[in-house]
């Protein structure tokens, strides 16, 4: 099992009807889930959605009460395609990933679906990784709903707007024949808040049902002449019964109507930070009643026409709050008004940014422009000063100190076993000089970052070495070296890097980076962890997963913190003679999970007196040189720096925090870049035994009596 | 909170922490005591990726009012409208200001005055560290109320975590309308490490009103020189008094008085200025004190030494601490410590070759252990034949000339500098190989530099272009672009 329980959120899934709930966007989501009569949940975890996975995978005794079946897939390609259980039978199913990298990855499935239609409801979570704190390219999920006509939502971001889009996603769905997307920021799936929740509903229909009574329509199949079919059906049928159920179920959102001729539409996502705004300039108050009409779009795709020109007649103005770009709904706007022939002035992109996130300062300052421009008397006579331009000039020690901060971007953790294996890129490097060299996604491409500045592109998750692929010149005197983490392999990277390496006739090397967890998504297990997992089978073999695609060039090493190993075999790679893929599988253990599940097991057998070793390392101020050559190979965030002690030297020396977990990476480096002898590893032994101590005591004699020696001698010199 | 208000607003918390620092944690403790009173309470994070060591902001909002209406609160912060801002670390509180979110109108900033040094200022090859005191200094011009402590050193001596500490400044602050009583019953109901929490909870709360502690001044000359120096130390200007104090004191405790003696006498040939003289004074008793193996040896064998191993490694009365040392004498470093002669023999023959086999790995010695300890016993032994070593030799001669080229110039700034590039020369191995390249390389572009008006500040350029990375690419551009 993961090393991280969630045992204590598994029980809020248990919440009744008329009790409140405490918690998480995304438990919401899957406590909304449970409420709908979900039949299936599939995804690929990351973040923000994770969570959603660890729930649940820790309900396993909640989902077998209720009948629901749930699947760790392999992929987003693979958790879009077990929607289609939905196609052929009423059974509601979700499915969540990350987005828009998974709905990149499942969007082939995502079409299929979207073509044929589902007669159960069909949810598709996507968690939005948009603006600060996003780890991937900045696009929207908009348009893969656009282009296979899937519904969007875009709910107000609180807990009981959330759970209703669930509900309401599922009924629409099923209304419209058509999958739903909920799409969900970062920060609302992170959102504390509050909802009434009521009792979890056993799915009307059952998986078993289907199994035992197969129901086959070929016209739900995408082949022509079926798929020239579900174009049309698309249009004439579909789109209008989705627009019919949004408006009469009202799922958008009208706010002070009639208090003035101009008004704001947002996505419903926006709305919290839209009535913020709103509140500082003194048009709403906190409970989000305002004096400006505005039309929240809960559901932000398909756009209802009639809603748009109802809000629209009348108004001089509107402005449009729409995250991300291109700035689809807005250029949709203008096509709507324009054909019913309303001249109200559509403003959007033009005052707001045109891309990146919409913050709180960029929609505050939006909304003063629109307002400044359509509407001035609404403004308060003195406009706030956080809202104002120009901003005020910065006071001379703010701007001081400003230029005294550094970025910090993301990197290896304290004793990651991945850092090694760079540190040894780095060492080779020195030798061999520099390499191609592709990454792919995880935790091993901060590689990229400082202090190891290695790695030149990266293609997608599990595609390091499909990256690779057109860099294959048989008479090149240099190969490339790809990066894959376990993760990625299990995802595609088995199929799309090795085995097309190996039908190709690649000459390069790959790294695979074993750490037994998605490390990056929160340390959930996978095929080949090592863990035994009561759910799911774990512990299936890369390396036998490797010769079996036709790898015959296969090195693991399985303690990744040996430097002088790690560096050696990537040498031989490099430079032996042997024509073929090489395929290096570097096995440590994600060290942050490695923690979580030793930490607590030492504590108690310290506390119940049983010898119990912790090692960890130092640095000797002394004899450190100030170099910070250590740091330059290593970036553990364990090993820092601190003022000399040293009257006589200047420069900072190198130290080891108590946060050190003892990984020995520190010692290797300082062996195998021939660094300053200042390392040291302590080996702090609790409850000793009589053995222990007796050592000890004899050393300690005989020790102190050379260590008095020497302490007489520097007292007699000076 | 201001109950002259009209109308009701989110009291709003902003918490800058680093992945796992317990921002969570503290962002727990404040729904749970809001929730507990009645409040709506709001909290957003973006961790993401930031998990893994990177800046994460969690933002908390609490509607003071009761919760008969539900308000809508905001999930993010913006610029100016955030009453509490909570920094784990200065350079953090820096980030926060920069965000903007600090405002003299309106918020309260507890900022810690630990630094968790970044990359950038850890992996620079001298003293990358930034300024804390601009950065307080931008605190205090920034917030409307400043509280400040170094709360992880408060948390560490409390045995609980930075979060706890920064929980009981919050409570300090008297910000929320909450009493401390509230903050301490959250923490309780948390039930996790509760009493070492509530320990650095109280104490954080007495130190956050109390203001920055003034630092030690540490410039005290050392105890118990020979007093046969006295006379030649005291003739030398009271400024460069304490460093040559600390010089002679380094080198009596690295070889003999005799050695320091030698030291002084160097330094008499530059008593005239007296800053010149301090900083020759400091660079020379860095040089003369090169490291070898006798010095490694020597240092890593002494009862202080075990002592603060026992310390920082925080091992308790009942425990055991065995050390381990990582060492790679390679043929270069045994040569080096051999009588000259025998050390240049060394060096040409066959048993160099076998002496370079034996030594391509690094070796660990375990101190503690009665063989481990005696085998570097015996090395500090080597101290008796320093003097006639090779690397005394070699030491003595490059110390010679850089001390004749300092007195040969008649510009004082460009004489101080070319003092301050013995930087250059440091440490062991590789590093000593490629420090005392790079001193060389710039020593080669004085005779270009000398002369010219801004002599000292071109050498102090080259000087820092060699410390700026470690493949010499950026020396070379810089001697590169020197006129001819």
């Amino acid at each position: 099992m993961a090393e991280r329980s969630f045992k204590k959120e598994a029980e809020k899934l248990r919440l009744g009807a008329g009790e409140e709930f405490h918690g998480e966007g995304i438990l919401a989501v899957t406590k909304a889930l449970l409420q709908s009569g979900v039949a299936y949940v599939a995804g690929y975890q990351g973040a923000p959605i994770s969570h959603l996975m660890d729930v649940l995978t820790d309900s396993a005794d909640i989902l077998k009460e209720l009948g629901v079946h749930f699947e760790h897939s392999a992929s987003e390609a693979t958790a879009a395609a077990t929607l289609a259980a939905s196609v052929n039978y009423p059974l509601r199913g979700a499915v969540t990933f990350k987005s828009t990298v998974g709905t990149n990855v499942a969007s082939d499935a995502l079409a299929n679906l979207a073509s044929g239609g589902v007669t159960g409801g069909a949810l598709v979570i996507v968690g939005e990784d948009y603006g600060e704190g996003s780890s991937i390219m900045q696009e929207r999920s908009h348009a893969f709903a656009m282009k296979s006509q899937i519904w969007l939502m875009d709910p107000r971001p609180n807990l009981p707007s959330i759970v209703k889009a669930v509900e309401d996603g599922f009924e629409l769905s099923e209304v419209s024949r058509t999958p739903v997307m909920l799409e969900l920021r970062i920060r609302a799936c992170h959102v504390h808040g509050r909802f009434t929740a009521k009792d979890n509903v056993r799915p009307g229909f059952t998986l078993r049902q289907a199994m035992e009574n197969p129901v086959r329509d070929t016209s739900r199949i995408v082949l022509p002449p079926a798929s020239y079919l579900h174009e049309k059906e698309k249009i004439e049928s579909r789109w209008p019964a989705a627009v019919r159920f949004i408006q009469e179920r009202q799922l958008n959102e009208f706010f002070g109507e009639g208090s003035a001729d101009i008004g704001i539409i947002l996505q419903g996502g926006m709305y919290n930070t839209v009535a913020r705004a709103l509140e500082i300039l003194a048009l709403a108050d906190a409970y989000g009643e305002s004096r400006v009409p505005l039309y929240v779009m809960n559901v932000t795709y398909p756009l209802v026409d009639d809603e748009i020109k109802r809000f629209c007649a009348g108004k001089r103005a509107v402005l449009m709050v729409e995250e991300g770009q291109p700035d689809f709904i807005e250029q949709a706007l203008h096509a709507i008004l324009r054909k019913a022939d309303l001249q109200t002035k559509v403003h959007g992109k033009d005052v707001l940014l045109k891309g990146g996130e919409y913050t709180g300062d960029v929609v505050l300052r939006g909304i003063r422009r629109f307002i400044e421009q359509t509407a001035p008397s609404l403004l308060p006579a003195v406009i706030p000063q956080i809202a104002a331009e120009p901003r005020q000039p910065k006071a001379p020690a703010i701007a001081a100190a400003e230029t005294q901060v550094h970025p910090r971007p993301p990197s290896f953790c304290t004793g990651c076993p991945e850092r090694p294996i760079f540190t040894a890129m780095k060492l080779v490097e020195r030798e061999l000089g520099p390499h191609h060299v592709s990454c792919d996604i995880g935790c091993h491409l901060f590689s990229i970052l400082p202090p190891f500045n290695i790695g030149a592109s990266t293609m997608g998750y599990g595609l390091g070495w499909a990256g690779a692929a057109a860099l294959n010149d048989q008479n090149s005197s240099k190969r490339t070296i790809s990066v894959m983490g376990d993760g990625g392999f299990w995802h595609n990277g088995l199929a799309s890097g090795v085995g097309n390496a190996v039908f190709n006739q690649t000459d390069n090397v790959l790294v695979i980076v074993d750490n037994n967890y998605t490390a990056a998504t929160g340390g959930q297990d996978i095929m080949s962890s090592k863990a035994e997992n009561m759910l799911r089978k774990t512990q299936n073999s890369i390396e036998s997963a490797v010769r079996g695609v036709g790898v015959t060039w296969v090195r693991p090493i399985t303690h990744t913190y040996s430097i002088a190993k790690m560096r050696d075999v990537l040498k031989e790679a490099l430079t032996t003679k042997v024509k073929g893929p090489k395929v290096i599988i570097a096995q440590s253990e994600c060290m942050l999970n490695k923690q979580r599940r030793v930490r607590p097991l030492l504590r108690d057998a310290i506390k119940n007196g049983q010898r119990v070793v912790r090692e960890r390392f130092g640095v000797d101020h002394d004899t450190c040189t100030g170099d910070h050559s250590c740091m330059r190979l290593s970036g553990c965030p364990s090993l820092s720096v601190k003022t000399n002690p040293d009257p006589l030297r200047k420069d900072p020396v190198a130290t080891v925090l108590d946060s050190c977990v003892g990984c020995g990476l520190c010692g290797e480096v300082s062996h195998a870049a021939v660094l300053c002898p200042s390392f040291y590893r302590a080996d702090i032994i609790s409850n000793p035994t009589w053995w222990d101590r007796l050592v000890a005591g004899v050393r300690a004699k005989v020790i102190g009596f050379l260590q008095d020696r020497i302490e007489r001698r520097l007292a007699s010199a000076s | 909170m201001d109950s002259a208000a009209p109308a009701p607003k989110a009291i709003s918390i902003a918490i800058l922490a680093m992945g796992g620092e317990g921002g969570g944690v503290l962002a727990d403790w404040l729904i749970d005591m809001a929730e507990h009173a009645g409040l709506y309470v709001q909290a957003t994070s973006v961790p993401g990726v930031a998990q893994r060591t990177g800046a994460t902001i969690y933002y908390v909002e609490i509607f003071p009012a009761s919760a008969a209406r539900q308000p809508v609160l905001a999930l993010m912060p913006v610029p100016g409208d955030v009453d509490v801002v909570i920094a784990s670390e200065l350079m953090e509180a820096g980030r926060a200001i920069q965000r903007g979110l600090v405002t003299p109108a309106r918020t309260t900033l507890i900022a810690s005055t630990n630094r968790v040094y970044s990359m950038t200022e850890r992996t620079a090859m001298a003293d990358g560290r930034v300024d804390s005191g601009k950065l307080l200094d931008g605190a205090k011009a920034a917030a409307k109320r400043l509280l400040t402590a170094n709360f992880a050193e408060i948390a560490e001596k409390s045995g609980s975590v930075i979060s706890a500490a920064l929980f009981g400044a919050l409570a300090a602050s008297d910000r929320l309308p909450f009493q401390r009583a509230d903050f301490e019953a959250a923490v309780r109901r948390s039930g996790l490490g509760v009493e070492a929490s509530l320990g650095a909870f109280a104490q954080a709360f007495a130190a956050a009103t109390g203001g920055p502690a003034a630092k030690p001044d540490e410039t005290a000359s050392p105890q118990g020189l020979p007093a046969n120096l006295h006379p030649a130390i005291a003739a030398f200007s009271a400024e460069a008094r304490p460093t040559i104090e600390h010089g002679c004191a380094r080198l009596i405790d690295y070889q003999d008085a005799s050695y320091a003696r030698l030291y002084l006498e160097r330094l008499q040939r530059f008593s005239g200025n007296g800053r010149l003289l301090t900083e020759v004074a400091r660079h020379l008793a860095l040089w003369m004190s090169y490291e070898d193996i006798a010095r490694v040896a020597d240092l890593k064998i002494r009862r202080s030494r075990f002592d603060r191993v026992s310390e920082e490694v925080r091992a308790k009365d009942d425990q055991i601490v065995r050390i381990r040392e990582y060492l790679h004498p390679r043929l270069q470093e045994i040569a080096d410590a051999m009588p000259a002669n025998l050390g240049r023999w060394l060096l040409r023959s066959w048993a160099g070759k076998l002496v370079q086999r034996l030594t391509t790995n690094g070796r660990t010695v375990e101190t503690t252990s009665i063989g481990g300890f005696l085998l570097l016993y015996l090395t500090s032994g080597l101290r008796r034949i320093r003097p006639r070593s090779l690397r005394y030799q070699v030491e003595q001669v490059r110390i010679e000339a850089w001390l004749a080229e300092i007195r040969s110039v008649r510009d004082p700034d460009l004489a101080l500098a070319i003092a301050e590039c013995q930087q250059l020369v440091k440490g062991y191995g590789d590093t000593h190989t490629r420090g005392f390249a790079n001193y060389e390389a710039v020593m080669a572009a004085l005779p270009r530099i000398a002369g010219k008006p801004d002599a000292a500040e071109r050498l102090s350029k080259l000087r820092q272009a060699a410390l700026a990375d470690d493949s010499g690419g950026k020396l070379k551009t810089a001697t590169a672009e020197l006129a001819p």
